[in-house]
């Protein structure tokens, strides 16, 4: 048996991963709670953004921190022409049509990547990457520690761009009631488009806080989006409260199950939830009833 | 203000309108009636500019709405109070008076929240609460409260009395009143024929995807077929 300190410690390090898997999760709930939509490109477009953030460093230099800024604008504005010239007038304003395109999207993606940086498994290296915090007997690791503020600094913004901002308002109104937000003048395309650059913006900078401690290769992105998928349903899809708390909960499992069962089996612990919760609590934590 | 000719819709192959003809003057209130499946609101959508016509054209303040966006045609100041009112059940009644001013009178939100607030006391009452959470007829009232903060130059209620009780009915159409009062040009279109009558000015009965029967609300009225269709008489 483990010392207390050591699974208190394992604890805290889940949580601190979950919440950066938290803020992937939260780009696909909110283009799923508003498109109504499961974006299948979700995790290609992570793993593109792992590469950027990854090329970035080697060519110009920045720190991945560094890069948050920059790479979330310059991944808002491909999501948000992605949705408006790609799958918007390719899906015909059909639901399942988008699932196909998203699909076809995430292999156009994979496969740039491949061609472009092959298959190797790379990993970007910082000062900071293998420091760890001293927090009383617990030793934490910097990486993460800055990963789960800012993934909670940015969830954090983006509750504030939802529930202040006009636009905001405009993307939960088009969530619930598209023909009532088109009387009042809302553009219902561009809110989409808008939508899937929010979720775009998440996964970039979650690119850059996975990349100082997690490796990247061109098919990574299933692994975080089969996690990410089963926070989104554990949460309740749609839901942006339940894919932070769902991460959380998430990330504390996996690093459980990784310290009791082995490193190999730690998502083993992931996927038992996810079949529980389709069991026992179909609409997850904070899901609306269907 | 609002002149419609011809007008010709649908979806797919189900032809819905079959040119249509009516139009509101400033300060009016037009009722436009008919029972259900007539097309009344397949016109109330396609003046909105939800569904693309066909055939026909329609003209607000001067100028063709054919090929305009709902934006567009909201930014113009023709707004729609639709049937099921569709509020936003998510968000709070605050924030769903706000957005009435999101393609409108964004400047004027504050003060237009105010003036709302004073028509409708209830709804400051309820401020905090869900919309989804409010009864039938405060439902009824952020509707119309979140169509006034556009400033709307003519305002389409559509089926406003639509499952209210008849103490209520008699409340709305005494704002409807109140409101057309104020210098508002109103299209009433209801199925609530003797109600809207007493109300109007004029009148259009559409049947079958044209307009079967217009004129003065009194001639109207007066109307034996329409008599023995809508009234029973």
């Amino acid at each position: 048996m483990y010392s207390a300190d050591i699974i208190i410690e394992a604890l805290i390090n889940g949580l601190l991963t979950g919440a950066i898997y938290a803020l992937v999760a939260l780009g696909l709930t909110l283009v799923y709670g508003v498109l109504h939509i499961i974006n299948f490109a979700h995790g290609a477009l992570l793993a593109a953004a792992m590469f950027a953030v990854l090329l970035t460093n080697q060519v110009v230099g920045l720190d991945p921190y560094v890069q948050i800024p920059f790479l979330m604008v310059i991944f808002f504005a491909l999501g948000y022409g992605l949705q408006r010239l790609v799958i918007g007038p390719a899906s015909h304003g059909r639901d399942e049509n988008i699932l196909l395109v998203t699909l076809g999207l995430s292999i156009v993606i994979e496969n740039l990547l491949l061609a472009g940086f092959g298959s190797d498994t790379r990993s970007l290296n910082t000062d900071y990457s293998f420091a760890v915090f001293e927090v009383g007997p617990y030793l934490l690791g910097q990486a993460r520690v800055f990963g789960a503020g800012g993934a909670l600094a940015t969830a954090a913004l983006l509750w504030l761009f939802l529930s202040r901002s006009d636009t905001g308002k405009a993307i939960r109104a088009v969530a619930k009631e598209k023909i009532g937000a088109s009387l009042q003048g809302i553009d219902v395309a561009h809110v989409y488009a808008v939508t899937f650059g929010l979720g775009c913006a998440c996964l970039a900078v979650a690119a850059c806080l996975l990349l100082p401690t997690f490796y990247v290769n061109p098919k990574i992105g299933s692994a975080y989006v089969l996690v990410a998928f089963t926070i989104v349903v554990l949460g309740g899809m749609g839901s942006i409260v339940g894919a932070m708390l769902g991460g959380l909960i998430i990330g504390a499992v996996e690093s459980m199950s990784g310290l009791f069962l082995g490193e190999s089996l730690g998502q083993i612990g992931i996927f038992v939830i996810f079949i529980l919760t389709l069991l026992l609590k179909p609409t997850g934590l904070f899901g609306a009833k269907a | 203000m609002l002149e419609v000719t011809g007008l010709v819709a649908g979806y797919g192959s189900t032809e819905i309108l079959r040119g249509i003809d009516l139009r509101v003057e400033a300060g009016e209130i037009v009722a436009v009636l008919g029972s259900n499946g007539v097309g009344k609101t397949t016109l109330n959508m396609v003046l909105s500019g939800l569904i693309e016509p066909r055939g026909g054209d329609i003209r607000f303040d001067g100028r063709s709405l054919k090929g305009t966006s709902p934006a567009e045609i909201v930014a113009a100041g023709l707004i729609q109070v639709p049937e099921g009112r569709r509020i936003f059940p998510n968000m709070g009644v605050r924030e769903n008076l706000e957005l009435g001013s999101y393609g409108r009178a964004r400047k004027n939100r504050a003060k237009n929240l105010e003036k709302v607030f004073d028509t409708f006391p209830r709804l400051k009452e309820r401020i905090g609460q869900f919309a989804g959470t409010l009864s039938g007829g405060e439902q009824q009232m952020l509707a119309i409260g979140r169509g006034l903060m556009a400033e709307p130059k003519l305002l389409i209620l559509d089926e406003p009395s639509l499952g209210l009780s008849p103490l209520l009915v008699e409340e709305m159409f005494a704002l409807i009143e109140r409101l057309n009062g104020a210098g508002l040009a109103i299209m009433l279109v209801e199925q609530n024929v003797v109600q809207s009558l007493e109300l109007a000015s004029r009148a259009y009965v559409v049947e079958n995807g044209a307009v079967a029967l217009s004129g003065d609300a009194a001639t109207v009225a007066a109307d034996p077929e329409l008599r023995r269709t809508y009234l029973g008489l």
